[in-house]
């Protein structure tokens, strides 16, 4: 609870209309997309500018109040769920598109933008910002940048670091820097920017980014190849990289999800298969002909037992989609769903699938994977039931022992979703106890009194492993 | 001490009526915000969207918080479109779940005094029984017709009335005194479809004009088409505003009147009305000697655009009449949208009229603020909905902006009159305008 004269204080800064901390206020910023995770705020406030900003920040210093940044609450590891009380930090009053710069091909936007939005922006004027989440369609620029998301485009185009090329952020003592600039090149001394991109609201506050386009691909051509079995499935990715061909998108569903979202979209999926893979390729028309038609072959090969191609955008769309609402429709099945994006190198996708299968088996647990074959990036989700504790206990070791496979075979905890506080004992076994060091005396040194997000990222002890390597 | 009552009794009420099952159906992916209006208008504030308003029914349900102002107002301010429904692929049930939740609290708390007068005329009187409300427009037709109209508004006797109350005025239409017969048959040549009509109330009285239309082009169509003599309210009004008993009452009347005949279908005009209809059997789901025949009576629920099409009116030559040139263009009724998912089926048919030129409305698909009697009770939100709505309909360049739904009519009229476009723009329901502009071979 905040005392009445500090809530004032806030209200003064801020105006008594951007400071909320009703009952309903709270609870509606009490949680994101994590199941299991809910804490109240002490307040939520609404800045205008980066100038309050900077002032709620130095007044959460002064009265040591834990600050959490939230765009649209999609995050999925607990990221923004304010488990330690104070203020959750709203943009919506900062959601502007603030230049386009076509000679430089630049945009610059307010935290608040919705990433779906910049895409149409961007994309009428002939140009394009490849990063696409999932939730694009809600989430936020700034949440995008602090979690440095990723997407179906990942593989061809990278991720959200990729594109950031400038940023304004609010450091934990109230003051704005500016790293970057509209540069390709820029090596003057450490790049702050990359450090400030994923770091999850734990050593700053974005209030303005400077992001890089591309021209809009004049082409594309999507296709959907179905398969009677996983394995082939993976099979067929690695082949069509081992073929030098980088997809746009490269995306995986196991029958579990194919099964859920076709009840939902019902665009003819095919209810029976064991996977499917959507491929997708942009460019100039040559290059997209000539690549799809050796990616066909490739499928035929490895034995797709029926392939398809959309026949217009709004087919493509449709696939697209379906592949999006892929986490909310498996919520259909059960109560809880537990997401996880272990990710492994992209050679490893076959004999990750695999350990999947195994494990889930091991555990006596429902886990349905879909995700970014191409980049390796998968979301293996267990449905689930928060209730029934025996349950959750098993869904808990089998995705730690996912983590640490995905770890012994040169792969990570976290593709793209943030380390949070779901993950943050897990940090170690990816980074290693000197990483681990190096990141919380990075941490020490910015935000000494931890008032930014505190509880995320680092957590206070690592979990024991499963079981044991050698290595 | 009263209070707390208060709060312990809600929070026993919705363990008992709002499921946990269907709360806990929602991962808070947040994929229905966007297409939520509330949080759209309220410049994204949590409170006012879907997946807020679940999780402030699940925390009032865990006794995490206590029930209070703030989040009755969050539960009240929601329109109950159910845009969210669609917009989410985890299926969550959030229409059931808020009518849940707002007749426990209906039940539990004393009204607002303006809210109680509202309710006092609508639910329990004009729209329960279908002769207080004949009585009722008895009054506005006298009231239009004796002049008394004219001087009101000169001398601004109406000033005295919140200002959507006079805006309401200006736009009502002029009332139609003939009316369809009840307990009649109207009889086509071709009989090869028979038909139940349900004539609703609002659109039985200030809307007559549309019945008869209804009544003459599905005669044009083949159908035979009965008025059952002992229909009521659909009840979504009352349903929809936390007084599920009352609503249940109506649903057993017409049941009983609409299964009397066998027919093929039971048509509507009013999307509202039409999806509470198709869901009697969700409403009656604890009166299980009722369920059977509300299955019956919510399988043969069809809107009069699915309806028309169905019958062929497309594959007709629909033209515009005396060589007319005009643009078209169409908000949805979200519960028509929402619920019964119809959503091809009268742009099908507007984009078959020759000489008709279709623009979609680029937000058809959000409500317009009309929302039952919403647009009385939290005019300022609805408002602020209406006013940007009819930012895009101007940007249509429309002559014509047709509905299907009485509500929805009323609120476009109200917004073109607002915008200062009745000059150039008139809105109508779809049937009406089949009526009176277009040639039907």
């Amino acid at each position: 609870m905040l005392s009445p004269s500090i809530i004032q204080e806030f209200e003064q800064l801020c105006g008594k209309e951007n400071v909320q901390h009703s009952n309903a206020s709270k609870l509606a910023n009490s949680y994101d997309a994590t199941a299991n995770f809910q804490a109240l705020p002490d307040l939520v406030v609404s800045p205008r500018n980066t100038e309050e900003v900077s002032g709620i920040v130095k007044l959460c210093q002064k009265h040591e109040i834990p600050i959490v940044p939230r765009g649209s609450g999609t995050n999925l590891a607990a990221g923004t769920t304010p488990t330690k009380g104070g203020v959750v930090l709203l943009f919506r009053h900062m959601n502007q598109i603030l230049e386009l710069d076509e000679e430089n091909l630049t945009v610059t936007v307010q935290p608040g933008v919705i990433t779906d939005e910049l895409h149409a922006f961007v994309e009428e004027k002939g140009m394009f910002y490849p990063p696409d989440p999932s939730s694009g369609k809600i989430s936020t620029l700034g949440g995008n940048i602090s979690e440095n998301s990723g997407g179906l485009r990942g593989l061809k185009y990278g991720v959200t670091k990729d594109y950031v090329l400038a940023l304004e952020v609010v450091l934990p003592n109230g003051e704005i820097i500016r790293t970057g600039g509209k540069l390709a090149k820029d090596v003057a001394g450490y790049d702050l920017t990359s450090l400030m991109v994923g770091s999850e609201g734990t050593l700053g506050i974005v209030t303005a980014a400077t992001l890089k386009l591309v021209p809009k691909p004049t082409h594309n051509q999507t296709l959907l190849a179905v398969f009677d079995s996983l394995e082939k499935a993976a099979e067929t990715v690695s082949a069509i990289i081992a073929a030098k061909i980088i997809p746009a998108t490269l995306e995986f569903m196991d029958q579990g999800t194919i099964q859920v979202v076709e009840g939902y979209k019902q665009i003819g999926l095919p209810l029976d298969a064991e996977a499917i893979l959507l491929i997708e390729q942009d460019g100039p028309e040559e290059i997209v002909a000539s690549d799809m038609a050796t990616v066909l072959t490739i499928c035929e090969k490895y034995g797709a037992r029926e392939i398809s191609k959309a026949k217009n955008e709004q087919e493509a769309e449709d696939l697209r989609r379906a592949r999006k609402d892929a986490l909310s429709c498996l919520a259909q099945l059960t109560p809880t769903t537990m997401l996880e994006d272990a990710t492994v190198p992209r050679s490893e996708i076959a004999p990750m699938v695999r350990e999947i299968i195994r494990i889930a088996e091991k555990y006596d647990v429902r886990i349905h994977t879909f995700g970014h074959a191409g980049d390796g990036n998968l979301h293996p989700t267990a449905v689930t039931d928060a209730r029934d504790k025996d349950e959750m206990k098993r869904v808990e070791d089998a995705f730690a022992e996912i983590f640490e496979t995905a770890v012994n075979m040169g792969g990570t905890i976290t593709g793209e979703h943030g380390v949070g506080e779901m993950k943050s004992s897990y940090l170690e076994w990816k980074v290693g106890p000197s990483g681990l060091a190096v990141m919380q005396a990075i941490k020490q040194a910015i935000d000494p009194n931890n008032i930014m997000n505190p509880g995320k990222m680092f957590a206070k002890s690592t979990r024991k492993r499963v079981v044991v390597h050698d290595g | 001490m009263a209070e707390a009552q208060l709060h312990v009794r809600i929070q026993e009420g919705f363990q008992q009526e709002v499921e946990e099952e269907k709360l806990l159906d929602c991962m808070r992916c947040g994929f229905c915000l966007p297409a939520c209006p509330t949080y759209l208008h309220s410049n994204f504030d949590e409170t006012q969207s879907p997946r807020g308003r679940i999780a402030l029914m699940k925390a009032v349900r865990d006794g995490m918080l206590p029930f209070d102002d703030s989040i009755e107002e969050s539960l009240d301010l929601c329109l109950g479109c159910r845009a969210c429904e669609p917009a989410c692929p985890a299926g969550v049930e959030y229409g059931s779940l808020l009518e849940s939740a707002r007749n426990v609290i209906q039940r539990e708390k004393k009204h607002s005094v303006k809210e109680k007068a509202a309710r006092y005329g609508a639910f329990k009187h004009l729209f329960r029984n279908q002769r207080t409300m004949e009585r009722a427009t008895g009054f506005i037709r006298f009231y239009q017709k004796s002049g008394i109209q004219a001087l009101t508004r000169k001398t601004g006797i109406l000033s005295l009335f919140p200002s959507i109350m006079k805006d309401m005025e200006a736009i009502l239409p002029i009332l139609d005194k003939s009316r369809i017969k009840k307990g009649h048959t109207y009889e086509s040549t071709k009989r090869t479809t028979k038909i139940a009509f349900f004539t609703g109330c609002m659109m039985d009285t200030i809307f007559s004009q549309t019945n008869q239309s209804t009544v003459k082009l599905l005669q044009q169509l083949g159908c035979d088409v009965w008025v059952p003599e002992n229909q009521v309210c659909c009840g979504a009004l009352q349903g929809h505003s936390g007084e599920l008993d009352l609503a249940r009452e109506n649903a057993i009347r017409n049941i009983e009147a609409f299964l009397a005949q066998d027919v093929d279908y039971i048509v509507n005009n009013a999307g509202g009305c039409g999806a509470f209809l198709s869901e009697y059997d969700h409403l009656l789901k604890d009166h299980p000697e009722l369920l059977e025949k509300a299955k019956a009576f919510s399988e043969k629920t069809i809107d009069i655009s699915t309806l028309i099409e169905k019958l062929g009116v497309t594959g007709r030559s629909l033209k515009l009449k005396d060589g007319r040139q005009a643009i078209l263009t169409y908000q949805d009724s979200c519960h028509l949208r929402n619920v019964n998912r119809v959503v091809d089926e009268p742009r099908a048919i507007m984009q078959s009229i020759d000489g008709a030129t279709y623009v979609e409305l680029p937000t058809a698909d959000q409500c317009c603020g009309s929302a039952g009697i919403y647009n009385l009770i939290h005019t300022e939100m609805s408002m602020r909905i209406l006013d940007s709505k009819m930012d895009d309909v101007k940007a249509t360049e429309a002559q014509f902006l047709l509905t299907s739904n009485p509500g929805c009519l009323l609120q476009m009229k109200l917004g073109i009159e607002k915008a200062g476009l009745s000059d150039q723009m008139e809105a109508m329901h779809l049937v009406d305008f089949l009526a009176e502009y277009v040639d039907v071979e």
